[in-house]
């Protein structure tokens, strides 16, 4: 029940939330925050109670005793459809970062919203509601249902609460998305209907349809409709277009969330899903999906590199990023996956830091256009420490989260193809050029005299405290993550390549 | 104290994380106490763990926790302990000390001394994990980590771009050498799957021969690593451009410490490196070029610290082509007395920087013996050790690489006569700079005297670099020995001639003007070479040629990215397309009549042609 208790905690907080409109202005973001923190201690009291060997148990498929949190109730027989939710390691992870990157992108966005403050609470909490079922749905009819979910808010963060050219971008955003959405809907209804041919029954379950039999040409076309859906979100080369412009137009919020978030439910899809129900056309595919992780890694670095605007070289940085994920997916051994999820996490914690930044001096300077600042460590030098920080997460410095996600893909991969782990590692160099680049631009320089700024106050320095604490701790002790996540990495592995 | 080894970096740790989150609000006089106390508190416990691990000199590991365990990959956060170990936290903590000392009155009125000393902490913290770590990937995190504090304290003073421009350069230069480090871990890993340092050796004595291609890539690329750190060719560049910093802190990290790092990474891997005789081969051919490229370099620079800065970019080459012809010892003997005299010289330079206004330029000083007298016996006795004047530190140590050198089997004669070039030229720079600086008539007066807190540093340094000698490490466990043997009188004799005939030479040229070069000096010939060497051999251009211009243009092209032309393609097309069809659509009666019985008749057509 627990799972279902979630989801239906952050529906019901957005709806608060914009009722709450009418009263107080302010009564929104307490709403919203109250809920996230709310549904972060549920779900880590609840998995406190669960016995501590569960967690080193490997999830069978047929067992639903083995998952940490189970919830299953028939939804439409007919079609075999279930509402099915489950939780194992790799899931409890994404969700626990998705609560908590949530409270952070609400205090992001403090005082930054004031037209209707409470539907865009309410849009904030209905995607979160979205993705956190996405990390739960074990039907595949119900993954697709939340999938939607979580996009429909999302455009309306954009489209509503953007910058000047939100339309432009919502509109991008949305046709990247409902394109790729479409693409997982027909591969899952094709999917699905092989199974029927095959057993006779209709079943969206997630685990019936392992295993699945088919030809390989047939199998070929499904798994890239997946692969496709999911690496449009992820995004890697060539179909991260949308990523720039939907982050640079989004509220401070919105982009924290996007790129902290829902990124990763991208990554998740290939893990939980393309890999798994596709195993031997994923292995043919393979080479090919780890060019384009290393393509991206290089080509998202020399794009951020080549930016003005602030936020768009955090975006391309993220493609960047996220090239190391698929680059860890597909060379599929424990080492590479392992690396792949610890930097979904660490990305998430310092991209979201990065744009909370880039939030705050739009916020101050009413620019993201780097040619505008310069000097800003003068005038606000907690700003810039915590900057200097995250930049330096993000181009990998051993100590912190990233370096230990982009090391262990870069072991994994080196045994699977050391020349693409070469160029990969071409790309901690270039993340080092667009990293310092971005700080001198920014921070760095001279000084302007006349510019009178405020530095970050109690409420931002908590949020960077915690993202500060929880990138030191990824990167000091990271095995406790490793640890919760080892066990249904290993059952994805056994179940999928040879 | 052996039990409380994590206590020493930790002490600097604690100290920087201090004051970054004070942020400067603590009063100066505790941000100084703090800075430096830490660091010396750390020198104490070094101290203490030396005269302990004497009692029962065997080299111990301590392990804190696992760091990460995946698979068969389970690097830990755990410490070594052997005498390379305490060679190398004695310079780091001990010189580490003096130059925080020093510091305190240097920075004195610096608005940001709580960065400062943050930095210069965390600096500290960073270089003894790199020289304490059991493993290859917590070396690589002090690696880093030194590397971040370099970059942030060569661009301190943010405020001018030049700074930052010479940071970014420090930290990107280096990094290229970290990345083919980093996939040298990842060879190491993926072939004997441990990066323990000591399994490391082990392990690869079972599995390879000497001269085995896979140990030969594996040892090149730390060796990548090392010149990058170590500002060898061909990744010098960044060394003379980190000037730009504070500069206790080119004493500090970019003489005293960090720059060693890479002689000190081939030291502790040197049965890595025994297994690859070709790799050591380059090390000491990278040795000799980069002493001698540096050395004629140093002979042309105006600014007191650039030629500072190519000297020790030319020692460092000493240290390597020691390396490379199996002086172990050596090599690192010569790091310890080159920390002591080096730092001895820029902390010096510093004094006289302090004290003259921010002047670098030595054609407008002259004269100083008189008016700075602290700074200029300091430059004396450091210079005297740098040129390997017979009965200073440096001496005994360079002489120790060319005699190895010259008994290294094949080319080592060349190797030797290489130094001795090198040896030649030192001698000429450096005592170019005493008698430019100290004698002459004066150009600018000081302002001021260095106080107790920079003139102490000095002194305890000057008796280093005198008596540094004499001291006996405690390598003989830790490295393999070199060979011994005795070469002939006349090579022993030739090397402690040439110093001697260096500083002769630059009292001719520069102080008693027996010998005038103005001529060769002022051919055509002589100021293109001039220039040539000025610039350092144009290499800073060569590399923007060959990467920064290119990558530079690369950005540019695909700022506005070029993959949206194909979406763009997409949504061209359907515009278009609807803009055909909404054109259809006219209002006129008649066009609807016609293209419906057009259409009839086509449809009929093809009906008729099926049928």
């Amino acid at each position: 029940m627990l799972l279902l208790d979630l989801i239906i905690l952050l529906f019901a907080g957005g709806a608060l939330a914009w009722w709450s409109e009418s009263r107080s202005a302010k009564a929104p973001r307490w709403l919203a925050l109250a809920f996230l923190s709310l549904g972060l201690l549920y779900l880590l009291g609840g998995v406190m109670q669960i016995p501590e060997q569960q967690f080193s148990l490997i999830p069978q498929p047929d067992n639903p005793q083995t998952w940490l949190l189970h919830y299953r109730v028939d939804w439409i027989p007919r079609f075999g459809i279930n509402f099915e939710l489950a939780m194992d390691g790799l899931s409890l992870i994404l969700v626990t970062l998705t609560l908590l990157l949530g409270g952070v992108a609400v205090v992001s966005s403090w005082d930054e919203i004031s037209f209707r403050p409470g539907f865009f609470q309410a849009n904030l909490l209905w995607t979160l509601a979205g993705v956190v079922g996405v990390f739960l749905a074990m039907d595949l009819f119900l993954f697709f249902l939340f999938w939607e979910v979580m996009l429909v808010p999302m455009y309306l963060l954009i489209a509503i609460w953007g910058h000047e050219q939100k339309a432009f971008a919502s509109m991008k955003f949305f046709l990247f998305t409902q394109f790729s959405g479409l693409l997982l809907l027909l591969a899952i209804l094709v999917l699905a209907s092989i199974h029927a041919n095959n057993s006779g029954s209709y079943s969206f379950s997630y685990f019936d349809l392992l295993g699945t039999a088919m030809s390989p040409q047939l199998g070929f076309w499904v798994m890239l409709g997946f692969f496709i859906a999911f690496t449009v979100k992820l995004p890697a080369f060539p179909f991260h277009t949308w990523l720039p412009d939907a982050h640079t137009q989004a509220p401070t919020a919105g982009s924290v969330i996007l790129a902290g978030i829902l990124l990763k439910t991208g990554a998740y899809g290939l893990l939980r899903f393309t890999i798994p129900l596709f195993p031997q056309a994923s292995v043919d595919f393979a080479p090919v999906a780890m060019a384009l992780g290393a393509a991206s890694v290089i080509y998202g670095a020399v794009l951020a590199f080549a930016q003005t605007d602030f936020k768009r070289l955090v975006a391309y940085s993220s493609v960047s990023h996220m090239g190391f994920v698929l680059l860890g997916l597909y060379a599929w051994n424990i080492l590479a996956v392992q690396g792949a999820v610890m930097q979904m996490v660490a990305h998430g914690l310092s991209t979201a830091a990065l744009f909370m930044t880039a939030g705050a001096l739009q916020q101050r300077l009413h620019t993201r256009d780097m040619r505008r600042m310069g000097g800003l460590w003068h005038n606000m030098p907690r700003m810039g420490a915590t900057a200097m920080f995250f930049a330096l997460a993000s181009l990998g410095l051993p100590g912190l989260g990233n370096f230990v996600g982009e090391f262990l893909v870069l072991v994994g991969l080196f045994a699977v193809n050391p020349w693409l782990a070469v160029i990969a590692a071409i790309g901690l160099i270039t993340a080092a050029v667009y990293a310092l680049i971005m700080m001198q631009h920014a921070f760095q320089g001279t000084p302007d005299p006349q510019r009178q700024l405020t530095d970050y106050g109690p409420r931002e320095m908590a949020a960077m405290g915690v993202l500060i604490i929880g990138l030191l701790w990824l990167g000091l002790y990271p095995q406790p993550v490793l640890d919760v996540a080892q066990p249904v990495l290993e059952s994805l592995l056994a179940g999928g390549a040879p | 104290m052996l039990d409380f080894l994590w206590l020493i970096p930790l002490l600097p740790l604690a100290s920087a994380a201090l004051l970054m989150v004070t942020a400067g609000s603590l009063p100066r006089p505790l941000i100084a106490a703090c800075g430096a106390g830490s660091v010396g508190l750390a020198a104490l416990c070094v101290l203490l763990t030396g005269l302990s691990w004497a009692h029962d000199p065997v080299p111990r590991q301590m392990e804190l926790w696992t760091w990460m365990q995946v698979g068969t990959l389970r690097p830990t956060i755990g410490f070594y302990l052997d005498g390379l170990t305490l060679v190398m936290m004695s310079v780091i903590t001990g010189v580490g000390f003096l130059i925080h000392l020093y510091s305190t009155e240097f920075m004195e009125e610096d608005e940001s001394l709580s960065r400062y000393f943050a930095y210069m902490n965390l600096f500290v913290a960073a270089m003894l994990i790199l020289v304490m770590a059991d493993n290859l990937l917590f070396l690589y995190l002090g690696w880093e980590g030194v590397g971040l504090c370099s970059y942030l304290l060569v661009g301190f003073w943010y405020r001018d771009p030049v700074n930052g421009a010479a940071a970014r350069k420090a930290f990107v230069v280096t990094r290229i050498g970290d990345t083919a480090m980093a996939l040298g871990l990842l060879l190491l890993f993926t072939e004997l799957g441990t990066l323990d340092i000591q399994q490391l050796a082990e392990l690869a004595q079972g599995k390879w021969q000497p001269g085995d291609t896979t140990i030969v890539l594996a040892t090149a690329l730390l060796l990548g690593g090392a010149v990058g750190k170590s500002a060898q060719l061909p990744l010098h560049t960044w060394l003379p451009d980190a000037m730009a910093g504070p500069t206790p802190v080119s004493a500090l990290i970019h003489a005293a410490t960090m720059v060693t790092a890479g002689v000190y990474l081939i030291a502790r891997n040197h049965e890595l490196f025994l297994l690859a005789p070709p790799t050591l081969l380059a090390v000491a051919v990278l040795g000799l070029l980069t002493l001698l490229l540096a050395a004629f370099t140093a002979l042309n620079q105006h600014d007191i610290k650039r030629i500072l800065a190519y000297s020790t970019i030319s020692q460092i080459g000493y240290m390597f082509l020691g390396l490379g012809v199996g002086a172990w010892s050596a090599g690192i003997f010569h790091l310890v007395t080159h920390a002591f005299f080096k730092a001895l010289l820029f902390l010096a330079a510093g004094a006289v920087i302090h004290c003259l206004h921010h002047e670098h330029n030595i054609f407008r000083m002259g004269g100083l013996r008189t008016r700075l007298p602290v700074a200029f016996w300091s430059f004396l006795i450091g210079s005297a050790a740098l040129a390997a004047l017979p009965f200073t530190s440096g001496f005994y140590s360079k002489d120790q690489i060319l005699l190895a050198a010259y008994q290294w089997p094949q080319i080592g004669p060349w190797l030797w006569a290489g130094g001795l070039l090198g040896a030649l030229l030192t001698a000429i720079y450096s005592f170019r700079l005493v008698f430019i600086v100290f004698f002459g008539e004066a150009q600018t007066e000081p302002d001021r005297q260095p106080g107790w807190r920079m003139a102490l540093p000095l002194s305890i340094l000057c008796v280093a670099s005198i008596v540094g000698g004499w001291i006996s490490l405690p390598l003989a466990e830790a490295l393999p020995a070199t060979q011994s043997g005795h070469p002939a009188a006349a090579v022993e004799w030739i090397s402690i001639a040439i110093p001697v005939i260096g500083v002769s030479l630059a009292y001719l040229i520069f102080l008693g003007r027996q010998l005038d070069l103005s001529a060769l000096v002022n051919s055509g010939l002589g100021q293109r070479l001039h220039q040539f060497w000025y610039s350092g051999w144009r290499m800073d251009a060569l590399y923007n040629w060959l990467w920064v211009r290119p990558y530079q243009f690369t950005a540019r092209l695909l700022k506005d990215e070029p993959v949206d032309l194909a979406y763009n393609g997409v949504v061209h097309t359907s515009v278009a397309l609807h803009h055909l069809l909404s054109n259809l659509q006219t209002g006129r009666m008649r066009w609807y009549a016609s293209t419906m019985v057009g259409g009839l008749i086509v449809l009929l057509a093809v009906l008729a042609r099926a049928g």
